[in-house]
């Protein structure tokens, strides 16, 4: 109990201290988790349009891949991109190993799935009558289906914030693949699962409540953003 | 500007089962065509057919400008527009979901905020301008389609049970609505309505679908007084149901 309390105090310190080292694992965790997010949406969403809209061979299977990567163990994603990014992996001469970029690697692998998965099924819950009154008024087959798009927006927000939140929560791959190396890939969750490990309170204490401000913000967030998308 | 349309041997089936059959109708310019038939016997697919939003599978929809035949391009299909019976409003404001063919169009802003103002104005829906399409009554909805697709000016414009959620005295008005884009617009309507003192009201031609086969279409008082085919006169005398 005293320990939870003297961590506690500590936290508070460091936080409103402005720690310089609390605040460089912060910056780091939203630049690593805001430019995999950033490349999750930029590829996701294409594909999720793309299966959302289109049908063609081998659509079945994707959606299956993609909810399939959609659960998998992040732990199981970092193994995997450790193993292509090693030295002697296929990518290993690109010398990523151990740097912020392999986390923003294996971040993205862990949310496009996501982005994917739900954006897709977002647009296909849009009633096909949306896609027909677009082409009556004029649109043009890629017209209407941006139209299309456009309707399921809430629901694309919904899935690039749910990308967010896996993305911050994330400890397992990142830890594989960025080594948690302090001041150069340490972000918030790989600090807390390790500093407590070595029983240092304070810091691992002070980030946990910043990623739970920040879970509780994206949550918000989320509520707000479904809440507009229902209208009636 | 004489954009004419005519259905030569129309057939079309879902699942194996045929929904329209042989179907052939010559649409002049300028007139009001309302087909009628039970629940079922094909109307709303025959106008999505003829409005292009679907293939028939055997069978020609012709549209001919002058002595000139347009296939389907998106410049015929600017200038033909559907009016669905429910549904396909946008989750967006009453005036972007009016506004949305014309800015297709690349119509510039200010002649888009007059168009769109008129046309609400003559459905009733001038008040509501800012508020949510998915927001509005049935009615209000109804409304709203046909307002959208008149502020398109279309030649040809194809309707699905057009006043089917509309209470009497918003009906009458669509009604008048519909009247004064023929006489004043010379413009060609096509329209699916179960109300046949709507059709005598409106229709300069009568066309009576059944089982998805055309069996009678005649000039409407010919149509009522003297219906050719025995079928029409049970119909007409509500003795057909699907
Ligand atoms: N997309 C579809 N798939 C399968 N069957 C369909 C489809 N669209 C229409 N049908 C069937 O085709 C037949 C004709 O339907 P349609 O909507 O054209 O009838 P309708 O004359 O407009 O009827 P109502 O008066 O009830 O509006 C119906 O039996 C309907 O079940
Ligand atoms: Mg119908």
């Amino acid at each position: 109990m005293e320990i939870i309390f003297a961590g506690l105090q500590q936290a508070i310190y460091l936080i409103l201290a402005f720690d310089r080292e609390l605040y460089s694992i912060i910056f780091l965790s939203l630049k690593v988790s805001g430019s995999a997010l950033l490349l999750a949406a930029l590829i996701g969403l294409p594909i999720g349009s793309l299966i959302g809209l289109k049908r063609f061979f081998g659509r079945d299977f994707i959606i299956s891949l993609l909810n399939t990567f959609m659960g998998l163990p992040p732990v199981v994603v970092g193994l995997v991109f450790y193993l292509i990014l090693s030295r002697s992996g296929p990518l290993g001469f690109m010398g990523l190993l151990y740097t912020p970029w392999a986390m923003v690697i294996v971040q993205t692998a862990l949310a496009m799935p996501i982005v994917a998965a739900l954006s897709h099924s977002s647009i296909i819950g849009v009633d096909d009558i949306v896609r027909k009154s677009a082409i009556t008024l004029g649109a043009t087959p890629a017209q209407a289906a941006l139209k299309v798009i456009m309707e399921a927006r809430y629901g694309i927000m919904a899935a690039i914030i749910a990308a967010f939140g896996r993305v911050t929560a994330e400890v397992g791959a990142i830890l594989i693949v960025g080594g948690n190396i302090a001041g150069y890939t340490r972000v918030m969750t790989t600090t807390i699962a390790l500093e407590t490990d070595k029983g240092n309170f304070e810091l691992a204490i002070s980030l946990g409540i910043i990623l739970i401000s920040i879970a509780l913000c994206i949550n918000i967030l989320f509520h707000f953003v479904q809440k507009r998308g229902i209208v009636k | 500007m004489d954009l004419r349309l005519s259905l030569s041997h129309i057939t079309k089936s879902y699942n194996s089962k045929v929904v329209l059959n042989n179907c052939s109708i010559a649409f002049e310019r300028g007139r009001i065509y309302c087909i009628i038939g039970p629940n079922g016997s094909g109307k709303s697919t025959l106008l999505r057919i003829s409005a292009l939003l679907e293939q028939a599978d055997k069978g020609e929809v012709i549209f001919h400008d002058g002595d000139r035949r347009l296939y389907g391009s998106i410049e015929l299909r600017r200038r033909i527009t559907l009016v669905f019976p429910k549904g396909g409003l946008f989750n967006t404001t009453v005036f972007n979901n009016s506004a949305y063919g014309l800015s297709l169009r690349k119509i510039d802003r200010k002649d888009i905020k007059k168009k769109v103002e008129a046309v609400l104005k003559g459905v009733g829906l001038f008040d509501k301008m800012n508020q949510n399409a998915l927001t509005l009554s049935s009615g209000e909805a109804q409304r709203l389609a046909l307002a959208r697709a008149l502020a398109l000016e279309p030649d040809i414009l194809f309707l699905d049970e057009p006043t089917a959620s509309l209470d009497p005295g918003s009906g009458i008005i669509i009604e008048n609505i519909i009247n004064n884009l023929r006489k004043k617009r010379h413009m060609t309507i096509i329209m699916a309505t179960h109300n046949l003192f709507q059709v005598q009201r409106l229709a300069d031609e009568a066309i009576f679908l059944y089982n998805g086969e055309v069996v009678e279409t005649a000039n409407v008082k010919d149509f009522f007084k003297n219906p050719k085919d025995e079928r029409t006169l049970q119909f007409i005398n509500g003795e057909i149901i699907y």
